[in-house]
């Protein structure tokens, strides 16, 4: 279920109209995701929606000491909920696998000039 | 909620990178196609879309009935459709009456005509607060509103988004639909702000 969001014309970019949608690449990667699990019907997005609610309605009863608000760390944490409900995968192996991937020698982001062959932060 | 114990560890971005990983391998993304996604969200899908919206309907009357009927039919018209426009209902700001938009639980918003949410819209701040007082927030944001003039919030549910059909600004009878275009604003869209003639 494709949509047809693409827009003809020559009309300023409608950024010039807004603003920058995700601060950090990693936001947009979990937006991503979350779109294409709701068109693959992995989730409905009513109950996308509703872990969403509960993340940020625990987070406003309770704000983390020291942690900002961050929308899309809500976002983030309602798409693992709905995954991890649905037995798409487990919390346990998510960790796991950010753990591994934090183990990655230096070198592996940008802050060694050596590694501008990775324009991407992502595996293809 | 059983994740929330390592997430004090692992950086979003970590965990983020992890799961895609871990979707990746399962074959329920494709990492090509996300960026696409992305892409067509980050430079194509936005308040242009809506700003086309509102021009047509200043110039079309007809077009305007229709879309103060059935805002999705009226704005699949134009082609704009797709998640969170399955039912898109549009209300009219006049003279006297002023509609603004928020979702006080999430931000529940019409991507397929203003994108995706500005940061401000998310804000726990500006969610808690335009419901309780509608006119300080927005004198805050720059909109002074004569005291006769009713504000109505409206708060997005798990159905509808809401889309602001702006007045027309005076001065702007002259104008091509195309003119007016470059005019309307998200914030007015939203409720946040009026459209102002050039």
């Amino acid at each position: 279920m494709t949509a047809p969001l693409s827009v003809e014309g020559p009309a300023a970019p409608p950024r010039s109209n807004g603003e920058l949608v995700f601060a950090e690449p990693w936001e947009s990667r979990a937006f991503g995701m979350a779109v294409t699990l709701y068109e693959e019907g992995v989730f409905t997005w009513q109950g996308f929606q509703a872990a969403l609610i509960a993340r940020i309605a625990a987070w406003e009863a309770a704000p983390a000491e020291g942690e900002c608000w961050s929308y899309y760390r809500h976002w983030l944490g309602a798409l693992e909920d709905v995954l991890t409900g649905g037995g798409t995968v487990s919390a346990g192996e998510v960790t796991a696998r950010a753990q591994a991937l934090a183990r990655r020698p230096t070198g592996h982001d940008h802050a060694h000039g050596h590694e501008h062959d990775h324009p991407d932060d992502h595996p293809h | 909620m059983t994740s929330d114990g390592s997430a004090e560890h692992l950086s979003p971005a970590l965990r983020t990178e992890a799961l895609e990983q871990l979707l990746t391998e399962r074959g329920l993304v494709d990492p090509d196609a996300m960026d696409r996604l992305i892409t067509r969200y980050e430079t194509n899908v936005g308040p242009l879309n809506g700003a086309k919206v509102v021009a047509r309907a200043w110039t079309d009357p007809a077009y305007r009935r229709r879309l103060l009927d059935d805002g999705t039919a009226a704005i699949g018209e134009l082609g704009f459709g797709g998640p969170q426009g399955e039912c898109i209902v549009v209300v009219e700001n006049t003279a006297t009456t002023h509609n603004v938009v928020v979702c006080t639980l999430c931000s529940c918003y019409p991507w397929p005509v203003l994108g995706l949410p500005p940061s401000w819209y998310k804000d726990p701040a500006y969610r808690a607060r335009i419901v309780r007082e509608p006119r300080t927030v927005l004198s805050e944001m720059g909109l002074e509103l004569p005291g006769d003039v009713q504000i109505i919030v409206r708060d997005s549910t798990s159905e509808v988004r809401w889309l602001v059909l702006p007045e027309r600004p005076a001065g702007t009878e002259g104008l091509t639909e195309e003119q007016l275009v470059p005019l309307v604003t998200r914030d007015a869209m939203v409720g946040v702000a009026k459209v102002e003639a050039p």
